[in-house]
C-alpha cells in the first residue's frame, strides 16, 4: 500500500503493469526517506547552488507593460544549469537513484531538455544514462542529441508510433518493466504514475519558495498571480506548490493552442482534453471516441504532450488554478518581443506563458504584480525559429 | 446479461479428466483485418485450442514487446474500432458455445466507454473474462465490480517478483485463471520464459490462486511441457502465435493453415 496520497481528488493513481508496482514502491520509499534525511537534503541543496546556480534572479522588466504602475516580473529559471528549470528535479531524482543502490538511468526526451538535464545528472553523478527520443525530435534537436552524447548518454531514437514524446516514454516504461533491478526511470514531468507527480513537484517547488521570498523582499506582499506554461506541467507545478494555500494569488497555467482550439492541431490536454489514461495517469488527455491516444501539436516541443500532469486536473476541477491557452503565432511574437524589449530569448514554452502574462498585464488593475515563470532560455529555439521567420523579426 | 456458464471451470474440469494442462493462443483482434480475424479465431479453435486470449489494439501499449506493437499498429491502420472486435468474438460464439474466451487490453479502452457499458457489451458477445494490462491490483477494485455485475471474470496478473502479501491478496480476489508471468519485460517471443520455481506454483497454491497459466516468452511446445509439469495448468502464447500472423500477410490460406499446426503442436504439448 501506498504510504503518500496516490492521487490527487479523482486524479493520478498508479495504472501500470503489476511488475512494475515494486519498483514504484521502492522509489515512493526512498522519496520518503530522502525527505527525511537532513545528508539527502545537504547535498541536494549544495548541487542546486553550487552547481546549478540557484537561488536564480528575479528580474522586473523594463519595457514590456504599458501601464507604469503594473509590475510584471520573471523568474529566471532560464539562468539555470542545462538552461531550464528540468535541471532541479532531475538532481533529486539522480540522487534517489543512487541512494536505491541503482547504477543506470532510463529517461525519455521530446525536445530533448529534460535529456540534456539527465546526461549532465548522470554523468556529474557516475550514473549510466539511457534515453530514449522519438525517432522525429531526433532529427529535429540535433544539437541536443549532440550534448547528450557529449556528456556521455545514449540517445536511443524511437520510430514506433508517431515517433515522438509520447512514444519515447511508452518505450522508457517498456525498457524499465525489464531492468528496474538495476536502473531508475527519471521521468521529466510531473505526469506518469505515482510517485512520480509528487516527487517532481517536491523537486521543483524552491521554483516558487523563492518567488515568495524574493517578491517579498522587493515588494512586501505576495503577487496578485503566478504564470507558467504546462505541457505535463513541472514547471508550473513547482511554481505553483508554495503558493496552492494563498488565495490571493492567483494561479494561471498556460497550454499550448498550436494552430488554435477550433483545430486538430493543439497540446491543450486540460482546455480541449477529455478524462482517461495515459503513461499510467488518470488526467485530462487527448483522446478519440474509442479511447485511442491522439497525436498532440506545438510549435515548442517541450508543450507537445497529449496528457497533462494529473494535479493540474485536480487544481482546474477545484477552481484554485486557471488554465488558459496561447498558439504558436502568440507564442512566437512573445519570443521576439521579449528578446528585443528586454533582452533576454526566452525558451519556446515559456514564451506562452509570457504572451498569456502580456495580456494579463495589459488588462490588470493598477498597482498588480504578476510573474511569470520564464522556465529555459531560447538557445535550443533558434534554428527552428529562424526557419519559421524565415529572417524577418517583428517590431 | 450476465453470463451465467462458468467456461473456465468448465474448461478445467474436462482437462482434469483427460491429464491435460490448457493451451491459450493470443492474438489481436482486428489483425490484419476485421474478416481475416474471425478465420484467425476458427482457425485457432480447429487447432485444438483451449481457449483464446484477444487483443483490442490500443494507440499506446506499453506492457507489448515489437510483435504485438506491430499487431496494434496493422489492426488500427484499417480504422478497427472496439466494437468491431467485439462483433468478431459474437460471431465466433455463436460457431463455439463452449470456448472460453478472455480479453487483454489497456484501460483507457475501458475507462472510455465507461466501466459498466464495457464489461455490459463485452458480456453481450460472450467474453469470459477481461484482462487489464496497466491495471494492477491496487487500482483493481472497481474493475472487479463490473465484472461483477456483468458475470466477468477479472483475471489477475501473479508477477515473478510479486511479494507474499500480493499473492495473498490475489488468492482472495481472483477469478477464472491467473496469469503468471513468466519473466520481467514486456511480451515478445525473443526472450524465454523462465519456467516458474516450484516454490512459486507451491505458493500460488498455497494462497488458493485462481488455476496459473504461464505466459510471456511462451513459443515452443517443450515450454508448455515444463510449464506445466512444474505445476502451471497451461500455457499462454502471444507474440508467437502473431508472428505467424506477421510473416504470412499475403497468403490467408497459408497463415491459417500454419495456425492451425502451431495450435496442434503447443496443444500436443500439454498432454501429461
Amino acid at each position: 500500500m501506498n504510504h503518500l496520497e496516490s492521487k490527487f481528488g479523482q486524479y493520478g493513481g498508479m495504472y501500470v503493469p503489476e511488475l512494475l508496482i515494486p519498483a514504484l514502491d521502492q522509489l515512493e520509499q526512498a522519496f520518503i526517506d530522502a525527505q527525511n534525511d537532513p545528508e539527502f537534503q545537504k547535498e541536494f541543496m549544495e548541487l542546486l547552488t553550487d552547481y546549478a546556480g540557484r537561488p536564480t534572479a528575479m528580474t522586473l522588466t523594463r519595457n514590456l507593460v504599458s501601464n507604469p504602475t503594473v509590475k510584471l516580473y520573471l523568474k529566471r529559471e532560464d539562468l539555470l544549469h542545462g538552461g531550464a528549470h528540468k535541471t532541479n528535479q532531475v538532481l533529486g531524482q539522480a540522487l534517489l537513484t543512487k541512494r536505491m543502490g541503482k547504477t543506470e538511468v532510463i529517461a525519455e526526451t521530446g525536445a530533448g531538455q529534460h535529456g540534456v538535464a539527465t546526461a549532465l545528472a548522470c554523468a556529474l553523478l557516475g550514473l549510466k544514462a539511457r534515453i530514449y527520443m522519438g525517432a522525429k525530435d531526433v532529427e529535429r534537436q540535433e544539437p541536443n542529441v549532440f550534448r547528450m552524447r557529449l556528456m556521455g548518454a545514449e540517445v536511443i531514437p524511437v520510430s514506433a508510433g508517431s515517433g515522438t514524446l509520447k512514444d519515447a516514454v511508452n518505450e522508457a516504461m517498456r525498457d524499465w518493466s525489464a531492468t528496474y533491478d538495476k536502473a531508475h526511470y527519471l521521468l521529466g514531468t510531473a505526469a506518469g504514475p505515482h510517485p512520480f507527480p509528487t516527487i517532481v513537484r517536491e523537486f521543483h517547488r524552491m521554483i516558487g519558495e523563492e518567488t515568495r521570498a524574493q517578491i517579498m523582499a522587493k515588494e512586501g506582499r505576495l503577487p496578485d498571480a503566478v504564470v507558467a506554461c504546462v505541457g505535463g506541467g513541472s514547471n508550473a507545478i513547482g511554481m505553483f506548490a508554495d503558493f496552492i494555500d494563498e488565495p490571493s494569488v492567483k494561479l494561471i497555467g498556460v497550454e499550448p493552442a498550436g494552430k488554435g482550439l477550433h483545430t486538430t492541431e493543439h497540446g491543450a490536454a486540460i482546455g480541449k482534453g477529455t478524462k482517461g489514461i495515459l503513461h499510467g495517469a488518470y488526467s485530462y488527455i487527448m483522446q478519440d471516441e474509442d479511447g485511442q491516444i491522439e497525436e498532440s501539436y506545438s510549435v515548442s516541443a517541450g508543450l507537445d504532450y497529449p496528457a497533462v500532469g494529473p494535479q493540474h486536473a485536480h487544481l482546474h476541477d477545484i477552481g484554485r488554478a486557471t488554465y488558459a491557452a496561447v498558439t504558436d503565432d502568440e507564442a512566437l511574437y512573445a519570443f521576439q518581443l521579449l528578446s528585443r524589449k528586454e533582452g533576454i530569448i526566452p525558451a519556446l514554452e515559456s514564451s506562452h506563458a509570457l504572451a498569456h502574462a502580456l495580456n494579463m498585464a495589459d488588462e490588470a488593475e493598477d498597482g498588480s504584480i504578476i510573474v511569470v515563470n520564464l522556465s529555459g532560455r531560447g538557445d535550443k529555439d533558434l534554428a527552428h525559429v529562424h526557419s519559421i521567420l524565415g529572417g524577418q523579426t517583428n517590431e | 446479461m450476465s453470463n451465467q456458464q462458468d467456461r473456465y471451470a468448465e474448461m478445467f474440469t474436462r482437462l482434469d479428466a483427460k491429464n491435460e494442462g490448457a493451451f491459450v493462443p493470443f492474438v489481436m483482434l482486428g489483425d490484419p483485418d476485421i474478416k481475416t480475424s474471425l478465420d484467425i479465431l476458427k482457425a485457432l479453435a480447429e487447432g485444438g485450442a483451449d481457449a483464446l486470449e484477444l487483443g483490442i489494439p490500443y494507440s499506446d501499449p506499453i506492457a507489448d514487446g515489437p510483435t504485438i506493437q506491430q499487431a496494434s499498429i496493422r489492426a488500427l491502420s484499417h480504422h478497427i474500432h472496439p466494437s468491431d472486435c467485439l462483433e468478431v468474438i459474437r460471431q465466433f460464439r455463436d460457431i463455439y458455445p463452449d470456448t472460453p474466451i478472455g480479453l487483454l487490453l489497456y484501460s483507457n479502452l475501458v475507462i472510455k466507454p465507461g466501466l459498466d457499458k464495457f464489461y455490459t457489451d463485452a458480456a453481450n458477445v460472450g467474453v469470459d473474462s477481461i484482462l487489464i494490462a496497466d491495471v494492477p491490483l491496487r487500482e483493481a477494485d472497481r474493475f472487479i465490480d463490473a465484472a461483477n455485475q456483468t458475470g466477468i471474470k477479472q483475471i489477475l496478473i501473479a508477477p515473478p517478483n510479486a511479494s507474499d502479501e500480493t499473492l495473498a491478496e490475489i488468492g482472495k480476489k481472483s477469478q477464472g485463471y491467473t496469469y503468471l508471468l513468466g519473466r520481467a519485460g514486456v511480451t515478445g517471443a525473443e526472450t524465454a520464459a523462465t519456467i516458474p520455481a516450484s516454490e512459486l506454483i507451491a505458493k500460488l497454491t498455497q494462497y488458493k490462486v485462481a488455476p496459473p497459466l504461464l505466459g510471456f516468452g511462451i513459443s515452443k511446445p517443450e515450454q508448455v511441457k515444463e510449464a506445466i509439469s512444474a505445476g502451471a495448468a497451461g500455457a499462454i502464447s502471444g507474440s508467437a502465435t502473431v508472428n505467424i500472423i506477421a510473416q504470412n500477410l499475403s497468403q490467408p490460406k497459408v497463415m491459417l493453415t500454419k495456425l492451425r499446426e502451431f495450435v496442434s503442436v503447443m496443444k500436443q504439448a500439454t498432454k501429461k
